[in-house]
């Protein structure tokens, strides 16, 4: 595989987890339990968005076919993508996005560092750039997880609930191909399997404190970073998300 | 659920130098989050470099009823202004 395809591939990879999710948190604007969580998570959202414009801007470039991160994002369908399925999954309650967003930004906030120390200048500094905002997410995540987890009765079963069902989704952030392999070789990207230790020590520490229990099963749903099967959850997310592009082609403003 | 969390005052400061303002208040759960929301409510647009939290009920405040023994004697003392004197130029703002 050539050093370009594994850069494109990983990019695509990069921005797609943070525009799915990104467009996840949004949809709790106006809708959350109290006004400071709604602009937090609002706030969230649009870094992570900003993050995509990074990210699937430099694949345009990459791909040179004269696409933009707007075509990415609003004219490719459900088996194009490739966010882990962890992104696509549905909010369910408070607790379960807080949850899901807690298990995300502790991969962004081991990954991120090292690949600001990527071979390719461009990867370090949108790493750099969004590394800042994710030390700041999983902060507050992880301290939410904590104080739910470890709140009253009800928010505590809320929580490990949203733990047991998230966590067959969290096995896929350590997938590797072809192309982790050469991205690896090449000092670009650090490979997926060497973030494990550093990710479940993370984890495991906010999950105690939050008196939550690790499930067993190591169980993993696969084929969100490939794109071989999305949950059908992410069709539901891309009728909502680009319906104005499919309405009117080209509408800008 | 915001009824069981407290309120606490916000204040910003602008920039270096300058002191910290006054700009709202909200709830949360404990001092760690209270910065975290002002974070989050009132720097999004790059209004700040610090931020202090304090929880309402900690500050001591005049009594609105107060107001005319406190606030009215300072009305007629214009001579506390001190507006008659010339400020040579050399001195700039001040």
């Amino acid at each position: 595989m050539e050093l370009n395809d594994a850069l494109e591939r990983f990019l695509l990879r990069m921005g797609d987890n943070t525009l799915i999710l990104g467009h996840r948190v949004s949809e709790w604007c106006g809708h959350a339990p109290v006004l400071e969580e709604d602009i937090a998570l609002a706030n969230t959202a649009l870094d992570m968005i900003g993050q995509t414009q990074l990210w699937l801007g430099l694949a345009c470039e990459v791909q040179d076919k004269g696409k933009s991160a707007d075509d990415l994002a609003f004219l490719r369908d459900a088996w194009d993508f490739r966010n882990l399925l962890l992104c696509e999954l549905p909010n369910g309650d408070f607790g379960r996005t807080m949850m899901r967003q807690f298990l995300f930004d502790a991969w962004q906030s081991v990954y991120l560092p090292r690949l600001s120390k990527s071979s390719n200048e461009r990867v370090a500094a949108i790493a750099e750039k969004a590394n800042k905002e994710a030390t700041y997410h999983v902060e507050r995540s992880g301290e939410t997880v904590v104080g739910l987890g470890d709140g009253t009765e009800e928010s505590h079963k809320r929580m490990q609930q949203a733990l047991d069902y998230l966590w067959p989704y969290v096995g896929e952030i350590f997938d590797t191909d072809q192309a982790d392999d050469v991205l690896a070789e090449a000092g670009v990207a650090v490979h997926p399997s060497t973030l494990k230790d550093e990710y479940f020590e993370l984890i495991n520490r906010v999950l105690v404190d939050a008196t939550l229990t690790v499930p067993e099963d190591t169980f993993a749903h696969h084929g969100g970073r490939t794109g071989a099967r999305h949950t059908e959850h992410l069709g539901h997310l891309l009728t909502q998300m680009q319906w104005l592009q499919r309405v009117y082609p080209g509408a800008s403003w | 659920m915001s009824k069981e969390w407290p309120l606490w005052e916000i204040f910003i400061r602008g920039q270096h130098g300058m002191s910290h303002r006054h700009v709202g208040s909200l709830h949360a759960p404990d001092a760690e989050l209270a910065i975290k929301n002002a974070r989050d409510v009132y720097t999004r647009r790059n209004e700040g470099v610090s931020i202090w939290a304090v929880e309402a009920k900690h500050i001591a405040a005049t009594a609105p009823g107060d107001k005319e023994p406190l606030f009215e004697p300072s009305n007629s003392k214009v001579y506390r202004h001190p507006t008659f004197f010339d400020i040579p130029d050399e001195v700039g703002a001040m």
